[in-house]
């Protein structure tokens, strides 16, 4: 897709410069480097620019009296500037030089038309009668006679090409209607002349041509206001006199009805153009458009109004489009790339589009305002419909409604309709995902979801609310309500969606959802399809109940008596078999517990809530986390595997957390005894085990140093490789 | 520049402008301590010491120009004046004396009051109107014009009585308004009003004394080095952020050095230090930096810029000087060959040959021994000396040849010919003296090479070629001057560059001149034809690695394979490379030191990583490094470890734990 930039002010245009055809400059010229341009006025003036400064660094004037009749030219080779005042006077000077009195002038023999200069050529010169030297052989001799070809055709056009290092000029005449046109090339000396099939009521207005493959590609702007493709082999087999060209239509320059009067083009790249003209549509005032057409689909792809008016004339170098606007000469950037089935599904991210789409429009994000504006829209539409005014407007009205609609639409159905109904449309809604501040758009519809739920208790899109959260980068804050109602639902695997999704969650929810974690029953859980990606690893679901079976059998205690049993005379071995070596709770209550553990919290603000934890639960929990420990402890890289499992420091984090919260309660509670005992046991064997290996480390760097301290002998012969 | 001054009585000079090169030194003299060093009078430089006398360096002849007696026992200090025309110095029997710089050397001109106490430091005020001067327990301020003592300050007056020790005043300053700053061996800095005499401040920096303090131009910031190796600055700050009031402030301490730090300097935009540690460090101020660069990375200083140890490829043997004796050693040798990283054992071990003592106070300006390892040369600054070496077996006997030619010395450099038959002297005022050495024991004056245009400065480095018919001969003016050998003339002049030359050295094979300049930019000069090599231009036009070109210390040594003559072998004091022209140049994205990447690779992907720094960084600190045959290296290393041992020890300082 083409895309224009914001265009800024490259410089103020004197008195001669402005609106409507006469006016404006002379030329523009490529300048010595590639952000360089050269300006030239219709008077005396050149300026030198540097583009992405906006800066001039240079200007030159002729005397008074005297008047550029030749735009500047920059010879690329040299970097010395060319110039032609008063048709036949040739100057040419350097960056340092000021006074264009004190140059180099040749006087020539001939009025010139242009020069054209070529990055790796020298630069040649076209004379009004068609003739055409390069510089360097008119230097030699400046009063050469110069042959005429052309008696009384007018040139209107001409363009300089390099191909095959060979210099080629085209150019293109007019007399009485008729159009000719010339290719000459250089090296060869040839001259072809051409004539252009005539056209109907219309003739060409602007020329650009490009050269590809040996073949000359002649774009011409007709003022029937289309573009026609004019195809002129380089080779040339017959040798007849004037040829007759053909042409094909390339581009008609309408659209909807309204039709763009152009008056220069340019080519950007193989399916792009870019055309200034004017726009026109039926029955209202014409105004000016820079505007980018696709040739291949036909397409107006971009375009950008210039309220102030233009010369006329459009000039582009390098990604940038140079036109007179108003009094100003306006520097536009484009973008142009070439259109792709991959970009025209989506698959390609195009950079500008993203940008625009990383931005949430706010004002889109209540819902009320979403509908109003979106009634109000709707009216818009309504009345342009019955005053039947411009089609255009219609369509891009229409264009919009489908997309836009459904979601106000959806908005106010998902206050009443029945769910069923509701759900299909949001399938509708979830499958455009394209769609500008879509984030934004889901947001509404959650908050309003979730407000329906509130309100009847029979409602809830459990499906659709999971599908979202695990599509999308949400956030608590974007559906701040959501959780509390799944915590109502008691919506186990939408609440471990949300934990591990979601980056913002309050001390306060989190803990909410401990509780509930912590005091449904495993047998209700069974039921729920939760998430066990994160214990599938460490906890065997399987072999589960079974040890703890075999287990008993070995003791000779059964379940109830262990769970009691605690304070009382119990075997350190079995303590830790209990504790240590099997989960203490059910796979999806582990795999829901991780979730919690997972999520961010603060200590400060998740302390207190934390305090309110039954003491039971806290137990259960505290033999989790020992339980985790102790699996984690197992290898020597102390993690668990498996996906989203909690890391070792996470254990201890919320460890600490829950004995410091809970310390008073768990050391008058009978059965927590135990567990501590062993909690305590285990770290101090831990810390133990630590302290031994950091004092191996310490001896193994000694041991290092020693052999370093061997290695550095006053005198040794070492074998030494370079590769 | 910094002009430095060593315990020995050396004294050496550091370009700024040439990264930090090492780019004059003149050699010590056991009678010759010096104690203070200035700028004066433009670019010249003037010391004082213990011996009492005054003297003015030459530094293109390298060596003293012209010395007068201070007629006042021992100096302990100088200073210039601000506008360079007069020096002051402090005396062992506690008079002030001012000398008059004039063109030839410095003249006396008055004597101060003179006080009791050896004066230790010495500041002009930036007026020249007063100076003040420290001494043990006081300071004071002269009045110039009147030779007057206007103001005494008792610096510990104000310390108890039953306390009170000797506090000697080490360094001062005077600041143009008016404040004199004291260092102390109490360890203070402190902040005087000379006409009240009243201390306007005092920081206590160390435990230890404050032995040095150095004053930026713009009098805003302070550097002070203590004896623990600590030092600090000091800056003038306001009390509030845009208040008027401004105080002096302690604000960065850096410890850079182990022992007594002797000298400080404040350049603008760096603190300079030199330690009893041998070391100097100069640490650039990170606020005053522009941008990241060479001068924006601290610099330590250890060892010479230049070759201290010469090689006897052929007869295996290496020539160490010292400050004032030379040591012959014969290198072991094995006879067993092993893989990377294997130690050999060693069949024969080195042996000590010769240990030649300098004679009288003077030190060794260069040495060399030949290829052959039958001739040894070195010169002092008044006396050449040639020895003959015979090899009777494993022993050796050394005998003096008598009849020197009567050369204009000192020679700075010492070179000999491939074939052991010449030896050329490099010698002052870019002349280059070629010496024929004669069986069974003498030798000849054959010509003197002097370049076209003529120079001041002396020649400091030399290369001949491996065939005999080339020399080249760099200058202290940093041009490089070639001769042809056979006709005995001048053959070209290869192009200025601006920075000074560190390594030179002729390809044995091609005769192409490779040049190492202190900006580690490296060149290739082919001499047959006159102008840089193809490769050289490559080298320039892709420029350098920027992990190379920000390397501390300059290359020092340029070596060849003569079987691979696309190798070049450079070292400085933290590497050896290999430069294998034949390999591509690295770009920045690729590791410079690639060799250890490279060694785990299996041998068909190194292809592709291969480039042309091949860098061994496993010997350091390098102070020489050669190619003894094709397939045999020496590398002299020096250990900071060894030079500490001979320190006297630091001030002892309790460190956490021990």
């Amino acid at each position: 897709m083409a895309a224009l930039c914001e265009g800024f002010t490259l410089c103020g245009l004197g008195p001669s410069g402005g609106v409507g055809p006469g006016a404006g400059v002379l030329a523009l010229e490529p300048g010595p480097d590639s952000d360089h341009v050269l300006l030239t006025d219709r008077g005396r003036t050149a300026t030198l620019f540097k583009v992405s400064d906006q800066k001039p660094l240079g200007c030159w004037s002729v005397k008074h009296g005297q008047i550029i009749t030749c735009p500047v030219v920059c010879n690329f080779e040299t970097h010395e500037y060319i110039a032609v005042h008063d048709d036949k006077v040739l100057r040419i000077w350097k960056d340092e030089d000021v006074n264009l009195d004190k140059v180099f002038k040749a006087t020539l023999s001939a009025d010139v038309y242009r020069i054209h200069s070529l990055p790796h050529g020298e630069p040649l010169v076209l004379f009004k009668g068609g003739g055409v030297r390069t510089l360097d052989v008119l230097l030699e001799a400046p009063q050469q006679e110069i042959e005429n070809f052309i008696s009384d055709e007018v040139i209107k056009w001409s363009e300089a090409f390099l191909e095959d290092q060979e210099p080629i000029l085209i150019f293109a005449t007019e007399k009485d209607e008729d159009y000719f046109i010339y290719v000459q090339k250089f090296k060869l000396n040839i001259l072809h002349k051409y004539k252009l099939e005539q056209q109907e009521l219309s003739n060409p207005l602007s020329f650009t041509a490009y050269i590809k493959n040996q073949i000359i590609t002649l774009l011409c702007l007709y003022s029937n206001d289309c573009i026609y493709k004019i195809l002129i082999p380089l080779q040339r087999h017959s040798e007849e006199e004037e040829q007759i060209l053909s042409k094909s239509l390339l581009l008609k320059l309408s659209v909807s009805g309204s039709v763009l009067k152009g008056t220069s083009f340019a080519i950007l790249d193989k399916d792009h153009v870019a055309v200034l003209g004017s726009l026109t549509a039926f029955g209202e005032e014409s105004k000016e458009c820079l505007t980018i057409w696709n040739t291949k689909f036909q397409t107006l792809q971009t375009s950008k109004e210039l309220p102030l008016g233009t010369s006329g004339q459009l000039w582009c170098y390098g990604e940038k489009f140079f036109f007179t606007h108003g009094k100003v000469l306006t520097v536009i950037i484009y973008k142009c790339e070439s259109s792709s089935l991959a970009a025209a599904v989506g698959k390609l991210k195009d950079s500008q589009t993203s940008d625009v789409s990383s931005f949430i429009n706010w004002n889109t994000l209540s819902d009320e305002e979403l509908v109003v504006s979106l009634q109000s829209q709707q009216s818009v539409a309504l009345k342009s419909e019955s005053k039947m005014t411009l089609r255009s407007r219609r369509n891009s009205v229409a264009k919009v409604q489908p997309d836009t609609l459904t979601v106000g639409q959806l908005l106010l159905d998902i206050k009443d309709s029945s769910s069923a109904a509701i759900e299909d449309e949001l399938k509708l809604l979830l499958s455009k995902e394209q769609m500008p501040d879509f984030q934004a758009t889901i947001g509404c519809v959650i908050t309003a979801l979730i407000n329906r739920c509130k309100t009847d208790p029979m409602f809830y899109p459990r499906n659709f609310l999971v599908q979202l959260i695990q599509k999308r980068e949400f956030s608590y804050s974007l559906c701040p309500d959501l959780m509390a109602v799944a915590l109502e639902k008691k919506d186990m695997h939408l609440l471990q969606i949300c934990l591990q999704r979601f980056p913002d969650i309050p001390e306060e929810i989190t803990y909410a959802c401990l509780k509930v974690f912590l005091s449904i029953s495993d047998d209700c859980l069974e039921r729920t399809d939760v998430n066990l990606d994160s214990v599938i690893c460490y906890i065997d679901i399987e072999s589960n109940n079974k040890e703890v079976k075999t287990e008993i059998v070995e003791n000779g205690f059964n379940t109830e008596l262990e769970e009691d049993s605690c304070d009382t005379t119990f075997t350190k071995e079995t303590h830790l078999k209990n504790d240590g070596e099997c989960c203490p709770v059910g796979p999806q209550k582990a795999a829901l517990l991780n979730a919690v553990l997972h999520s961010a919290y603060s200590e400060t603000f998740l302390l207190p809530h934390l305090k309110d934890l039954p003491a039971q639960q806290a137990v259960l929990f505290l033999r989790y986390l020992h339980y985790l420990y102790v699996k984690s402890s197992e290898k020597i890289t102390t993690t668990l595997p498996g996906v989203l499992s909690p890391t070792i420091n996470q254990i201890m984090d919320w460890m600490c957390l829950l004995l410091d919260a809970h310390f008073t309660v768990m050391v008058m509670l009978p059965e927590a005894k135990g567990l501590l005992s062993s909690l305590h046991k285990f770290v101090r064997a831990q810390v133990r085990f630590y302290s031994e290996l950091n004092k191996i480390e310490g001896s193994l760097r000694e041991l290092q140093r020693l052999k370093r301290q061997k290695d550095s002998q006053t005198y040794s012969i070492e074998v030494l490789e370079l590769i | 520049r910094l002009a430095l001054a060593r315990t020995d009585g050396a004294v050496e000079v550091y370009n700024f402008a040439a990264n930090y090169f090492q780019e004059k030194a003149i050699p010590g003299h056991e009678a010759r301590s010096v104690e203070a060093l200035c700028w004066a009078a433009g670019d010249r430089l003037f010391g004082a010491g213990l011996g009492g006398d005054v003297c003015e360096y030459d530094l293109e002849r390298l060596r003293v120009k012209r010395s007068a007696d201070g007629f006042g026992g021992p100096i302990w200090s100088m200073a210039a004046s601000s506008s360079g025309t007069q020096l002051a110095i402090g005396c062992e029997d506690g008079s002030v004396k001012l000398f008059r710089v004039v063109p030839d050397g410095v003249q006396f001109e008055r004597s101060l009051d003179r006080q009791q106490g050896r004066i230790l430091c010495l500041s002009w005020h930036p007026s020249e109107t007063h100076i003040a001067a420290g001494s043990i327990d006081l300071l004071r301020v002269f009045d110039v014009s009147s030779g007057r003592t206007v103001q005494r300050i008792m610096v510990n007056y104000h310390v108890q009585k039953p306390k009170k020790r000797e506090c000697v005043v080490w360094s001062v300053a005077f600041l143009s308004s008016g404040t004199v700053v004291s260092s102390d061996s109490f360890g203070r800095v402190q902040f005087w009003d000379w006409e009240t005499g009243t201390l306007l401040e005092s920081h206590t920096v160390s435990a230890s004394a404050a032995l040095a303090l150095a004053v930026s131009e713009k009098e805003d910031s302070i550097v002070v080095g203590t004896s623990a190796g600590a030092t600090y600055q000091f800056q003038l700050l306001p009390v509030k952020m845009g208040s008027q009031e401004k105080r002096w402030v302690r604000t960065k301490p850096f410890q850079h050095h182990t022992h007594d730090v002797r000298a400080v300097a404040h350049s603008p935009t760096a603190l300079i230090s030199g330690g009893l540690d041998a070391q100097l460090v100069i640490r650039p101020l990170m606020e005053k930096m522009q941008k990241k660069g060479y001068e924006a990375a601290l610099r330590k200083f250890t060892f010479p810029h230049r070759r201290l140890v010469s090689c006897a490829r052929k007869a295996r043997l290496l020539l160490f000087q010292f400050s004032q004796h030379l040591e012959l050693w014969r290198l072991g040798s094995t006879n067993e060959s092993g893989k990377d990283g294997e130690v050999l054992p060693v069949c024969r071990m080195p042996e000590h040959l010769v240990q030649l003592k300098s004679k009288g106070p003077e030190h060794i300006y260069c040495s060399c021994v030949s290829p052959c390892g039958s001739w040894i040369a070195y010169s002092t600054a008044s006396r050449f000396h040639l020895y003959r070496v015979q090899h009777e077996g494993d022993g050796v006997s050394i005998k003096k040849v008598t009849d020197v030619p009567k050369l204009l010395l000192p020679a700075y450099q010492l070179q000999c010919s491939a074939d052991s038959g010449r030896l050329f002297v490099a010698s002052d005022r870019g002349s280059v003296h070629v010496l024929q050495l004669l069986e069974p024991g003498g030798c000849k004056h054959l010509h003197t090479l002097r370049p076209p245009s003529g120079t001041p400065e002396a020649v400091y480095l030399l290369a001949s070629s491996a065939d005999g018919n080339w020399l080249a001969a760099a200058s202290g003016d940093w041009e490089i001057h070639v001769y042809s050998l056979k006709r005995f003339k001048h053959h070209c002049t290869v192009p200025t560059y601006s920075c000074a030359v560190t390594a030179l050295a002729i390809h044995p094979v091609t005769n192409n001149l490779v040049i190492a300049y202190s900006d580690q930019q490296l060149f290739e000069f082919s001499i047959p034809e006159k102008q840089y090599t193809a490769w050289s231009r490559t080298v320039q036009n892709c420029g350098l690695h920027r992990a190379w070109l920000e390397r501390d210390s300059p290359i020092t040594h340029i070596a060849f394979n003569p079987k691979k003559p696309s190798h070049i072998l450079l070292h400085d004091v933290y590497m050896f490379c290999v430069l294998d022209k034949s390999l591509p140049l690295p770009d920045d994205s690729a590791s410079l030191m690639n060799q250890s990447a490279l060694k785990q690779l299996p041998e068909t992907a190194r292809k592709r990583q291969l480039h042309a720094f091949k860098i061994c960084k496993k010997f350091q600190p390098l102070l020489f490094a050669d190619l003894l045959d094709e397939n045999c290296l020496v590398m002299v290393e020096r250990p900071i470890m060894d030079i500490k041992t001979q320190l006297p020890p630091p001030i002892q300082q309790k460190k956490f734990g021990t």
